[in-house]
Protein backbone atom coordinates (compact mmCIF):
# COMPACT_ATOMS: atom_id res chain seq x y z
CA UNK A 1 0.00 0.00 0.00
CA UNK A 2 3.17 2.02 0.77
CA UNK A 3 3.95 2.98 -2.91
CA UNK A 4 0.21 4.30 -3.55
CA UNK A 5 -0.29 7.59 -4.34
CA UNK A 6 -2.71 9.86 -2.61
CA UNK A 7 -5.31 9.08 -5.59
CA UNK A 8 -5.35 5.44 -5.21
CA UNK A 9 -5.17 5.74 -1.30
CA UNK A 10 -8.12 8.04 -1.47
CA UNK A 11 -10.22 5.43 -3.60
CA UNK A 12 -8.97 2.57 -1.79
CA UNK A 13 -10.47 4.57 1.65
CA UNK A 14 -13.62 5.64 -0.23
CA UNK A 15 -13.97 1.90 -1.45
CA UNK A 16 -13.14 0.34 2.27
CA UNK A 17 -10.79 -2.08 0.93
CA UNK A 18 -8.51 -0.89 3.15
CA UNK A 19 -9.44 1.72 6.17
CA UNK A 20 -7.84 5.30 8.00
CA UNK A 21 -6.57 2.77 10.94
CA UNK A 22 -4.83 0.49 8.83
CA UNK A 23 -3.12 2.72 6.36
CA UNK A 24 -2.11 4.78 9.78
CA UNK A 25 0.06 1.80 10.94
CA UNK A 26 1.51 1.21 7.93
CA UNK A 27 3.08 4.41 7.94
CA UNK A 28 3.72 4.71 11.28
CA UNK A 29 5.43 0.93 10.95
CA UNK A 30 7.27 2.35 7.86
CA UNK A 31 8.77 5.48 9.91
CA UNK A 32 9.48 3.37 12.55
CA UNK A 33 11.59 1.13 9.87
CA UNK A 34 13.55 4.33 8.04
CA UNK A 35 14.14 6.19 11.08
CA UNK A 36 17.69 6.61 10.36
CA UNK A 37 16.76 8.65 7.55
CA UNK A 38 15.96 11.14 10.33
CA UNK A 39 13.21 13.17 8.77
CA UNK A 40 10.62 13.40 11.28
CA UNK A 41 11.30 15.33 14.57
CA UNK A 42 7.93 13.82 16.24
CA UNK A 43 5.88 11.05 15.89
CA UNK A 44 2.76 10.64 18.50
CA UNK A 45 0.98 7.23 17.12
CA UNK A 46 -1.93 7.89 19.66
CA UNK A 47 -2.65 11.31 18.22
CA UNK A 48 -2.33 9.59 14.54
CA UNK A 49 -4.39 6.57 15.47
CA UNK A 50 -6.79 8.84 17.07
CA UNK A 51 -7.16 11.07 13.78
CA UNK A 52 -7.41 7.71 11.88
CA UNK A 53 -10.39 5.84 14.03
CA UNK A 54 -12.19 9.68 13.55
CA UNK A 55 -11.44 9.29 9.66
CA UNK A 56 -13.03 5.89 9.75
CA UNK A 57 -16.22 6.76 11.53
CA UNK A 58 -16.57 10.13 8.70
CA UNK A 59 -16.39 7.54 5.79
CA UNK A 60 -18.51 5.64 7.28
CA UNK A 61 -21.09 7.98 8.50
CA UNK A 62 -20.48 9.29 3.91
CA UNK A 63 -19.27 12.95 4.78
CA UNK A 64 -15.58 11.64 4.05
CA UNK A 65 -13.78 14.58 1.10
CA UNK A 66 -11.31 12.76 -1.55
CA UNK A 67 -8.95 13.42 1.73
CA UNK A 68 -10.42 11.77 4.11
CA UNK A 69 -8.11 9.12 6.17
CA UNK A 70 -5.07 10.00 4.17
CA UNK A 71 -2.34 10.70 6.17
CA UNK A 72 0.14 13.29 5.50
CA UNK A 73 3.00 14.65 7.41
CA UNK A 74 3.58 18.67 8.26
CA UNK A 75 7.32 20.61 7.78
CA UNK A 76 7.94 21.65 11.57
CA UNK A 77 7.74 25.00 10.38
CA UNK A 78 3.94 24.33 10.81
CA UNK A 79 2.39 24.89 14.51
CA UNK A 80 1.05 21.76 15.63
CA UNK A 81 -1.67 21.37 19.12
CA UNK A 82 -1.03 17.83 18.89
CA UNK A 83 3.27 18.13 17.97
CA UNK A 84 5.70 19.68 19.38
CA UNK A 85 6.91 22.68 17.03
CA UNK A 86 10.15 23.69 16.77
CA UNK A 87 11.59 24.74 13.22
CA UNK A 88 13.93 22.60 14.00
CA UNK A 89 15.60 24.85 15.82
CA UNK A 90 17.15 24.41 20.21
CA UNK A 91 14.90 28.05 20.29
CA UNK A 92 12.09 25.96 20.63
CA UNK A 93 12.58 23.06 21.50
CA UNK A 94 9.84 21.39 23.16
CA UNK A 95 7.44 23.97 22.35
CA UNK A 96 3.41 23.16 22.31
CA UNK A 97 1.48 25.57 20.05
CA UNK A 98 -1.56 26.94 21.66
CA UNK A 99 -3.17 26.77 18.09
CA UNK A 100 -3.10 24.70 14.78
CA UNK A 101 -1.75 26.60 11.55
CA UNK A 102 -4.26 27.51 9.00
CA UNK A 103 -2.88 25.26 6.43
CA UNK A 104 -2.96 22.08 9.00
CA UNK A 105 -6.58 22.64 9.80
CA UNK A 106 -7.73 23.23 6.82
CA UNK A 107 -6.33 19.58 5.81
CA UNK A 108 -7.71 18.26 9.45
CA UNK A 109 -10.57 19.65 8.34
CA UNK A 110 -10.70 17.58 4.85
CA UNK A 111 -10.06 14.25 6.89
CA UNK A 112 -6.29 13.76 6.57
CA UNK A 113 -4.58 11.99 9.16
CA UNK A 114 -1.21 13.87 10.44
CA UNK A 115 1.75 11.41 10.88
CA UNK A 116 3.97 13.83 12.46
CA UNK A 117 6.49 16.84 11.90
CA UNK A 118 9.45 16.71 9.62
CA UNK A 119 13.02 18.23 9.91
CA UNK A 120 14.29 21.16 8.18
CA UNK A 121 17.11 23.29 7.67
CA UNK A 122 16.64 25.84 11.19
CA UNK A 123 13.47 28.43 10.83
CA UNK A 124 13.75 27.03 7.42
CA UNK A 125 16.90 28.46 6.41
CA UNK A 126 18.96 26.35 4.33
CA UNK A 127 19.08 24.53 1.16
CA UNK A 128 20.92 20.89 2.34
CA UNK A 129 18.87 20.69 5.79
CA UNK A 130 22.32 20.34 7.40
CA UNK A 131 20.86 23.47 9.72
CA UNK A 132 18.67 21.89 11.90
CA UNK A 133 19.47 21.36 15.34
CA UNK A 134 18.30 17.85 15.58
CA UNK A 135 20.72 16.37 12.76
CA UNK A 136 20.88 15.68 9.17
CA UNK A 137 17.98 14.21 6.91
CA UNK A 138 19.59 11.48 4.75
CA UNK A 139 18.84 11.34 1.23
CA UNK A 140 16.79 7.97 0.73
CA UNK A 141 18.36 8.19 -2.97
CA UNK A 142 21.94 8.27 -1.41
CA UNK A 143 22.66 7.88 1.86
CA UNK A 144 25.82 10.13 1.15
CA UNK A 145 23.88 13.03 -0.82
CA UNK A 146 21.85 15.95 1.34
CA UNK A 147 18.09 15.64 0.97
CA UNK A 148 18.13 19.66 -0.05
CA UNK A 149 16.67 21.98 2.08
CA UNK A 150 14.67 23.59 3.78
CA UNK A 151 12.42 21.48 3.53
CA UNK A 152 14.74 18.06 3.65
CA UNK A 153 12.42 16.06 5.65
CA UNK A 154 9.39 16.46 3.87
CA UNK A 155 11.50 15.55 0.47
CA UNK A 156 13.10 12.34 2.22
CA UNK A 157 9.29 11.19 3.70
CA UNK A 158 7.85 11.57 0.29
CA UNK A 159 10.82 10.08 -1.19
CA UNK A 160 11.10 6.96 1.05
CA UNK A 161 7.52 6.36 1.01
CA UNK A 162 6.84 6.65 4.86
CA UNK A 163 4.57 9.24 4.32
CA UNK A 164 2.66 9.57 0.98
CA UNK A 165 2.56 13.47 1.11
CA UNK A 166 3.76 16.48 2.74
CA UNK A 167 3.34 19.50 3.51
CA UNK A 168 7.01 22.39 3.13
CA UNK A 169 7.55 25.70 2.58
CA UNK A 170 9.27 27.94 0.16
CA UNK A 171 10.92 30.80 0.79
CA UNK A 172 13.64 30.80 -2.04
CA UNK A 173 13.68 27.56 -3.56
CA UNK A 174 12.75 25.13 -0.13
CA UNK A 175 10.63 22.96 -1.48
CA UNK A 176 11.76 23.08 -5.48
CA UNK A 177 15.06 22.41 -4.73
CA UNK A 178 14.83 19.41 -1.93
CA UNK A 179 12.24 17.90 -4.40
CA UNK A 180 14.44 17.60 -7.02
CA UNK A 181 17.58 16.59 -4.75
CA UNK A 182 15.35 13.95 -3.43
CA UNK A 183 12.99 12.88 -7.14
CA UNK A 184 9.77 13.98 -5.81
CA UNK A 185 7.08 16.28 -6.93
CA UNK A 186 7.19 19.89 -5.10
CA UNK A 187 4.86 22.59 -5.30
CA UNK A 188 4.74 26.69 -4.53
CA UNK A 189 1.55 28.10 -5.20
CA UNK A 190 1.34 32.23 -6.24
CA UNK A 191 2.09 34.44 -2.93
CA UNK A 192 -0.90 34.91 -0.96
CA UNK A 193 -3.00 31.58 -1.93
CA UNK A 194 -1.22 29.48 1.35
CA UNK A 195 -2.43 31.20 4.45
CA UNK A 196 0.85 31.80 6.70
CA UNK A 197 -0.94 31.70 10.08
CA UNK A 198 0.72 29.66 12.09
CA UNK A 199 3.44 28.89 10.06
CA UNK A 200 6.61 30.30 11.66
CA UNK A 201 8.09 33.42 9.83
CA UNK A 202 11.07 33.54 8.22
CA UNK A 203 10.79 36.47 5.27
CA UNK A 204 7.32 37.58 5.49
CA UNK A 205 6.79 38.93 1.63
CA UNK A 206 8.64 35.34 0.45
CA UNK A 207 7.26 32.88 2.52
CA UNK A 208 4.76 30.60 1.25
CA UNK A 209 3.49 26.91 1.68
CA UNK A 210 3.51 24.51 -0.47
CA UNK A 211 3.27 20.29 -0.93
CA UNK A 212 5.58 17.32 -1.84
CA UNK A 213 3.86 14.53 -3.37
CA UNK A 214 4.17 11.64 -5.64
CA UNK A 215 2.71 13.40 -8.26
CA UNK A 216 1.22 16.85 -9.95
CA UNK A 217 -2.07 14.76 -9.70
CA UNK A 218 -1.69 14.27 -5.98
CA UNK A 219 -0.70 18.14 -5.60
CA UNK A 220 -3.63 19.08 -7.09
CA UNK A 221 -5.90 17.13 -5.02
CA UNK A 222 -4.21 18.27 -1.84
CA UNK A 223 -4.61 22.15 -2.69
CA UNK A 224 -7.85 21.43 -3.13
CA UNK A 225 -8.22 20.70 0.43
CA UNK A 226 -5.65 22.94 1.91
CA UNK A 227 -5.33 26.34 -0.29
CA UNK A 228 -7.59 29.43 0.79
CA UNK A 229 -8.57 32.87 1.73
CA UNK A 230 -7.70 33.09 5.43
CA UNK A 231 -8.95 36.54 7.52
CA UNK A 232 -6.21 35.62 9.84
CA UNK A 233 -3.05 36.50 7.31
CA UNK A 234 -2.78 40.25 5.96
CA UNK A 235 -1.02 38.97 3.04
CA UNK A 236 -3.88 36.29 2.14
CA UNK A 237 -5.77 36.69 -1.35
CA UNK A 238 -9.71 36.99 -1.42
CA UNK A 239 -10.52 35.00 -4.46
CA UNK A 240 -13.04 32.14 -4.94
CA UNK A 241 -12.62 28.64 -3.95
CA UNK A 242 -11.08 26.78 -7.05
CA UNK A 243 -10.73 23.10 -8.03
CA UNK A 244 -6.92 22.42 -8.85
CA UNK A 245 -7.48 19.09 -10.48
CA UNK A 246 -9.56 21.10 -13.84
CA UNK A 247 -6.96 21.02 -16.05
CA UNK A 248 -5.53 17.19 -15.30
CA UNK A 249 -7.45 16.34 -18.72
CA UNK A 250 -5.86 19.07 -20.84
CA UNK A 251 -3.17 18.54 -23.43
CA UNK A 252 -0.22 20.42 -24.25
CA UNK A 253 -0.98 20.48 -28.03
CA UNK A 254 0.48 23.80 -28.99
CA UNK A 255 1.04 25.36 -25.93
CA UNK A 256 3.98 27.67 -25.43
CA UNK A 257 6.83 26.73 -23.28
CA UNK A 258 9.61 29.07 -22.49
CA UNK A 259 13.00 28.31 -22.15
CA UNK A 260 15.22 30.91 -20.68
CA UNK A 261 18.73 31.30 -21.89
CA UNK A 262 19.95 32.23 -18.61
CA UNK A 263 19.01 28.98 -16.99
CA UNK A 264 21.42 26.93 -19.11
CA UNK A 265 24.58 29.08 -18.23
CA UNK A 266 28.01 27.68 -17.89
CA UNK A 267 27.32 26.87 -13.84
CA UNK A 268 24.83 23.77 -15.18
CA UNK A 269 26.09 20.72 -14.74
CA UNK A 270 26.12 18.75 -18.32
CA UNK A 271 24.42 15.63 -16.60
CA UNK A 272 21.49 17.86 -15.16
CA UNK A 273 21.37 19.67 -18.41
CA UNK A 274 21.04 16.47 -20.42
CA UNK A 275 17.98 15.06 -18.36
CA UNK A 276 16.38 18.73 -18.51
CA UNK A 277 16.78 19.13 -22.64
CA UNK A 278 15.12 15.49 -22.82
CA UNK A 279 12.17 16.44 -20.89
CA UNK A 280 11.65 19.49 -23.20
CA UNK A 281 12.25 17.48 -26.14
CA UNK A 282 9.34 14.55 -24.57
CA UNK A 283 6.83 17.70 -24.35
CA UNK A 284 7.62 18.98 -27.93
CA UNK A 285 6.56 14.97 -29.04
CA UNK A 286 3.58 15.72 -27.00
CA UNK A 287 2.74 18.90 -29.46
CA UNK A 288 4.23 22.13 -27.27
CA UNK A 289 6.23 24.62 -28.89
CA UNK A 290 9.27 25.59 -27.34
CA UNK A 291 9.94 28.99 -26.96
CA UNK A 292 13.33 30.89 -26.62
CA UNK A 293 12.97 33.68 -24.08
CA UNK A 294 15.17 35.39 -21.47
CA UNK A 295 15.36 36.51 -17.99
CA UNK A 296 17.98 39.09 -18.29
CA UNK A 297 18.26 39.87 -14.37
CA UNK A 298 17.52 36.42 -13.34
CA UNK A 299 21.06 35.85 -11.59
CA UNK A 300 20.46 39.25 -9.87
CA UNK A 301 17.90 37.34 -7.55
CA UNK A 302 20.79 36.27 -5.34
CA UNK A 303 21.79 39.11 -4.08
CA UNK A 304 18.35 40.60 -4.10
CA UNK A 305 17.51 37.65 -1.81
CA UNK A 306 20.30 37.84 0.24
CA UNK A 307 19.18 41.30 1.36
CA UNK A 308 15.85 41.51 1.04
CA UNK A 309 15.52 37.74 3.25
CA UNK A 310 18.10 38.58 6.39
CA UNK A 311 15.79 41.86 6.55
CA UNK A 312 12.45 40.17 7.16
CA UNK A 313 14.32 37.46 9.32
CA UNK A 314 16.20 40.11 11.83
CA UNK A 315 12.67 41.74 11.99
CA UNK A 316 10.65 38.37 12.68
CA UNK A 317 12.92 36.48 14.54
CA UNK A 318 13.22 39.51 17.32
CA UNK A 319 9.84 38.08 18.90
CA UNK A 320 12.74 35.35 20.15
CA UNK A 321 13.41 36.90 23.30
CA UNK A 322 13.72 33.98 26.19
CA UNK A 323 10.76 35.98 27.95
CA UNK A 324 7.31 34.53 26.72
CA UNK A 325 8.68 31.61 25.18
CA UNK A 326 11.80 29.92 23.32
CA UNK A 327 14.59 28.85 25.11
CA UNK A 328 16.30 31.01 27.96
CA UNK A 329 20.00 31.34 29.00
CA UNK A 330 20.24 29.66 32.88
CA UNK A 331 22.93 32.84 33.97
CA UNK A 332 22.78 35.86 33.15
CA UNK A 333 23.13 39.38 34.59
CA UNK A 334 20.72 41.67 33.51
CA UNK A 335 17.20 41.36 31.21
CA UNK A 336 20.08 42.74 28.02
CA UNK A 337 22.16 40.36 28.97
CA UNK A 338 19.49 37.51 29.14
CA UNK A 339 18.11 38.16 25.86
CA UNK A 340 21.74 38.27 23.96
CA UNK A 341 22.87 35.16 25.78
CA UNK A 342 19.26 33.16 25.19
CA UNK A 343 19.12 34.66 21.42
CA UNK A 344 23.30 33.31 21.32
CA UNK A 345 22.47 29.77 22.73
CA UNK A 346 19.08 29.23 20.77
CA UNK A 347 20.06 30.61 17.58
CA UNK A 348 22.33 28.25 15.45
CA UNK A 349 25.22 29.80 12.84
CA UNK A 350 22.73 30.44 9.73
CA UNK A 351 20.20 31.82 11.51
CA UNK A 352 22.28 34.25 13.92
CA UNK A 353 24.28 35.05 10.16
CA UNK A 354 20.88 36.13 8.70
CA UNK A 355 20.19 38.13 11.47
CA UNK A 356 23.28 40.08 11.85
CA UNK A 357 23.12 40.67 7.77
CA UNK A 358 19.82 41.91 8.05
CA UNK A 359 20.34 44.35 11.03
CA UNK A 360 23.28 45.44 9.00
CA UNK A 361 21.15 46.62 5.53
CA UNK A 362 18.22 47.74 7.85
CA UNK A 363 20.37 49.80 9.84
CA UNK A 364 20.41 53.77 10.17
CA UNK A 365 22.62 54.82 6.75
CA UNK A 366 22.40 51.61 4.88
CA UNK A 367 18.65 51.41 4.29
CA UNK A 368 18.03 53.28 1.16
CA UNK A 369 21.67 51.34 -0.33
CA UNK A 370 20.74 47.79 0.20
CA UNK A 371 16.95 47.21 1.58
CA UNK A 372 15.76 49.59 -0.93
CA UNK A 373 17.94 48.75 -3.96
CA UNK A 374 17.37 45.51 -3.34
CA UNK A 375 13.55 45.73 -3.37
CA UNK A 376 13.71 47.81 -6.50
CA UNK A 377 15.77 44.95 -8.42
CA UNK A 378 12.95 42.88 -7.05
CA UNK A 379 11.03 44.56 -9.13
CA UNK A 380 13.06 44.58 -12.21
CA UNK A 381 13.01 40.74 -11.99
CA UNK A 382 9.24 40.70 -11.28
CA UNK A 383 8.93 42.74 -14.61
CA UNK A 384 10.96 40.79 -16.58
CA UNK A 385 8.21 37.30 -16.01
CA UNK A 386 5.45 39.66 -16.95
CA UNK A 387 7.33 40.46 -20.20
CA UNK A 388 8.55 36.73 -20.95
CA UNK A 389 4.97 35.73 -20.35
CA UNK A 390 3.69 37.40 -22.91
CA UNK A 391 5.86 34.96 -24.98
CA UNK A 392 5.16 31.87 -23.53
CA UNK A 393 2.43 29.51 -21.43
CA UNK A 394 4.73 28.06 -18.80
CA UNK A 395 7.93 28.78 -18.20
CA UNK A 396 10.85 25.27 -18.05
CA UNK A 397 14.09 24.94 -16.82
CA UNK A 398 16.60 23.38 -14.45
CA UNK A 399 15.73 23.47 -10.57
CA UNK A 400 19.43 23.23 -10.02
CA UNK A 401 22.86 23.58 -11.16
CA UNK A 402 23.61 20.00 -10.02
CA UNK A 403 22.27 16.61 -8.22
CA UNK A 404 22.67 16.86 -4.92
CA UNK A 405 25.88 17.16 -2.97
CA UNK A 406 27.24 15.47 -0.32
CA UNK A 407 27.64 16.00 3.30
CA UNK A 408 29.82 18.82 4.28
CA UNK A 409 31.03 19.74 0.91
CA UNK A 410 29.31 23.36 0.93
CA UNK A 411 28.63 23.97 4.85
CA UNK A 412 31.70 26.21 5.44
CA UNK A 413 31.27 28.57 2.38
CA UNK A 414 27.55 29.98 3.06
CA UNK A 415 28.15 31.76 -0.02
CA UNK A 416 28.60 28.63 -2.16
CA UNK A 417 25.67 27.06 -0.42
CA UNK A 418 23.55 30.12 -1.37
CA UNK A 419 24.31 29.99 -4.57
CA UNK A 420 22.83 26.17 -4.65
CA UNK A 421 19.12 29.04 -4.83
CA UNK A 422 20.49 30.71 -8.25
CA UNK A 423 17.04 29.30 -10.17
CA UNK A 424 14.50 29.06 -7.96
CA UNK A 425 14.90 32.15 -6.21
CA UNK A 426 13.73 34.05 -9.27
CA UNK A 427 10.53 32.73 -9.27
CA UNK A 428 10.30 33.37 -5.50
CA UNK A 429 10.94 37.23 -5.62
CA UNK A 430 8.24 37.89 -8.18
CA UNK A 431 5.86 35.28 -6.16
CA UNK A 432 4.67 33.09 -9.15
CA UNK A 433 3.45 29.39 -8.29
CA UNK A 434 6.63 27.11 -9.29
CA UNK A 435 7.65 23.92 -9.42
CA UNK A 436 9.55 20.60 -9.38
CA UNK A 437 9.23 17.06 -11.47
CA UNK A 438 11.67 14.42 -11.77
CA UNK A 439 12.86 13.93 -14.97
CA UNK A 440 15.73 11.69 -14.81
CA UNK A 441 19.23 10.59 -12.83
CA UNK A 442 22.52 12.48 -12.98
CA UNK A 443 26.23 11.68 -11.57
CA UNK A 444 26.29 8.77 -8.71
CA UNK A 445 22.69 8.07 -10.27
CA UNK A 446 21.04 10.81 -8.26
CA UNK A 447 17.72 12.46 -8.80
CA UNK A 448 16.99 15.57 -11.19
CA UNK A 449 14.38 18.16 -11.31
CA UNK A 450 12.65 19.62 -13.90
CA UNK A 451 11.63 23.71 -12.88
CA UNK A 452 7.67 24.52 -14.33
CA UNK A 453 6.65 28.32 -13.55
CA UNK A 454 3.41 29.67 -14.56
CA UNK A 455 2.02 33.30 -13.95
CA UNK A 456 0.14 34.50 -11.42
CA UNK A 457 -2.74 32.34 -10.00
CA UNK A 458 -2.77 29.30 -12.67
CA UNK A 459 -1.65 26.76 -10.33
CA UNK A 460 -4.57 24.56 -12.49
CA UNK A 461 -2.59 25.18 -15.91
CA UNK A 462 1.28 23.98 -14.48
CA UNK A 463 -0.14 21.06 -12.77
CA UNK A 464 -2.07 20.18 -15.54
CA UNK A 465 1.07 20.93 -17.91
CA UNK A 466 2.94 18.64 -15.14
CA UNK A 467 0.59 15.96 -14.90
CA UNK A 468 0.95 15.90 -18.97
CA UNK A 469 4.48 14.82 -18.74
CA UNK A 470 3.82 11.90 -16.05
CA UNK A 471 1.12 10.27 -17.44
CA UNK A 472 4.19 10.26 -20.85
CA UNK A 473 7.04 9.17 -18.16
CA UNK A 474 7.28 7.10 -15.00
CA UNK A 475 10.55 9.15 -13.17
CA UNK A 476 7.70 9.89 -10.81
CA UNK A 477 7.11 6.41 -9.77
CA UNK A 478 10.77 5.35 -9.77
CA UNK A 479 11.78 4.74 -5.78
CA UNK A 480 14.79 5.05 -4.32
CA UNK A 481 16.54 0.94 -3.88
CA UNK A 482 15.61 -0.55 -0.35
CA UNK A 483 12.97 1.40 0.57
CA UNK B 1 32.63 48.19 1.14
CA UNK B 2 34.22 45.92 4.03
CA UNK B 3 33.38 45.47 7.54
CA UNK B 4 35.53 45.85 10.70
CA UNK B 5 35.05 43.45 13.57
CA UNK B 6 33.67 46.73 15.69
CA UNK B 7 31.51 46.66 13.00
CA UNK B 8 30.34 43.36 14.07
CA UNK B 9 30.09 43.94 17.34
CA UNK B 10 27.76 46.56 16.70
CA UNK B 11 24.98 45.03 14.87
CA UNK B 12 25.27 41.54 16.94
CA UNK B 13 24.31 44.11 19.80
CA UNK B 14 21.74 46.05 18.04
CA UNK B 15 20.78 42.28 17.02
CA UNK B 16 20.57 41.64 20.69
CA UNK B 17 23.10 38.13 20.04
CA UNK B 18 25.91 37.60 22.40
CA UNK B 19 29.07 37.20 20.41
CA UNK B 20 32.78 36.27 21.72
CA UNK B 21 35.44 37.91 20.19
CA UNK B 22 36.67 34.49 18.40
CA UNK B 23 33.24 34.75 17.29
CA UNK B 24 33.48 37.82 15.90
CA UNK B 25 36.24 37.75 13.62
CA UNK B 26 34.88 34.45 12.06
CA UNK B 27 31.95 36.11 11.38
CA UNK B 28 33.74 38.96 9.71
CA UNK B 29 35.06 36.84 7.28
CA UNK B 30 31.70 35.40 6.14
CA UNK B 31 29.95 38.34 6.28
CA UNK B 32 32.19 40.28 3.93
CA UNK B 33 31.97 37.35 1.76
CA UNK B 34 28.70 37.46 1.46
CA UNK B 35 28.73 40.84 1.14
CA UNK B 36 31.13 41.14 -1.82
CA UNK B 37 27.66 39.32 -3.78
CA UNK B 38 25.30 41.87 -2.73
CA UNK B 39 27.74 44.96 -3.73
CA UNK B 40 26.20 43.37 -7.34
CA UNK B 41 23.18 45.31 -7.02
CA UNK B 42 25.34 48.75 -6.36
CA UNK B 43 25.54 48.99 -10.00
CA UNK B 44 22.60 48.24 -11.31
CA UNK B 45 20.26 51.41 -13.06
CA UNK B 46 17.21 51.63 -10.80
CA UNK B 47 16.30 55.09 -11.36
CA UNK B 48 12.57 55.48 -12.06
CA UNK B 49 11.55 51.82 -10.53
CA UNK B 50 9.33 51.83 -7.88
CA UNK B 51 10.65 49.69 -4.66
CA UNK B 52 8.57 45.80 -4.60
CA UNK B 53 7.95 45.41 -1.13
CA UNK B 54 5.50 42.32 -1.97
CA UNK B 55 4.42 40.45 -4.94
CA UNK B 56 0.98 41.52 -5.24
CA UNK B 57 0.85 45.34 -4.72
CA UNK B 58 -1.04 47.50 -3.30
CA UNK B 59 -1.94 47.25 0.31
CA UNK B 60 -2.62 45.34 3.01
CA UNK B 61 -6.15 44.48 4.17
CA UNK B 62 -6.56 45.34 8.19
CA UNK B 63 -8.88 43.82 10.37
CA UNK B 64 -11.76 45.36 12.64
CA UNK B 65 -10.51 46.71 15.98
CA UNK B 66 -12.57 44.46 18.08
CA UNK B 67 -11.34 41.22 20.07
CA UNK B 68 -11.34 38.16 18.35
CA UNK B 69 -10.69 34.68 18.96
CA UNK B 70 -7.10 34.42 21.38
CA UNK B 71 -5.63 31.16 22.18
CA UNK B 72 -5.84 29.31 25.96
CA UNK B 73 -3.93 31.77 28.69
CA UNK B 74 -2.99 28.11 30.37
CA UNK B 75 -1.44 27.15 27.30
CA UNK B 76 0.37 30.21 26.53
CA UNK B 77 1.82 30.23 29.85
CA UNK B 78 3.05 26.71 29.80
CA UNK B 79 5.44 27.63 27.18
CA UNK B 80 7.16 30.42 29.20
CA UNK B 81 10.62 29.37 30.45
CA UNK B 82 9.53 31.58 33.83
CA UNK B 83 5.88 32.64 35.15
CA UNK B 84 4.20 33.01 38.14
CA UNK B 85 0.14 33.53 38.78
CA UNK B 86 -0.69 33.50 34.98
CA UNK B 87 2.30 35.95 34.38
CA UNK B 88 5.65 36.35 32.92
CA UNK B 89 9.03 36.48 34.82
CA UNK B 90 11.78 38.71 33.82
CA UNK B 91 15.08 39.68 35.92
CA UNK B 92 14.71 42.82 37.77
CA UNK B 93 14.57 46.07 35.90
CA UNK B 94 13.71 48.65 38.32
CA UNK B 95 15.58 48.48 41.66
Amino acid sequence: MFDKSVAELSRALLSKQISAVELARIYLDRIEQHRALNAFLDVRPDVTLGQAKAADARIARGDATPLTGVPIAHKDIFVTRDFASTASSRMLQGYMSPFDATIVENLAGAGMVTLGKLNCDEFAMGSSNENSHYGNVLNPWDKNAVPGGSSGGSAAAVAARIAPAATATDTGGSIREPAAFSGVTGIKPTYGRASRWGMIAFASSLDQAGVMTCSAEDAALLFNGMLGFDPKDSTSVERAAEDYTRDLRSDVKGLRIGVPAEFFDAGLQPDVEKAVREALAEYARLGANLVDISLPNAALGIPVYYVIAPAECSSNLSRFDGIRYGHRAERYADLDDMIKKSRAEGFGPEPQRRILIGTYVLSHGYYDAYYIQAQKVRRIIADEFQQAFRACDVIAGPVTTSVAFGFGEKAADPVAMYLSDLYTIPGSLAGIPAMSLPCGFGAHNRPVGLQLMANYFEEAKLLGVAHRYQEATDWHRRMPPGI
Amino acid sequence: MALTSSDVRRIAHLARIEISDAQSEQTLIQLNEIFKLIEQLQAVDTSGIEPMSHPLGGSQRLRADVIGDHPDRDLVMNNAPASQDGLFLVPKVIE
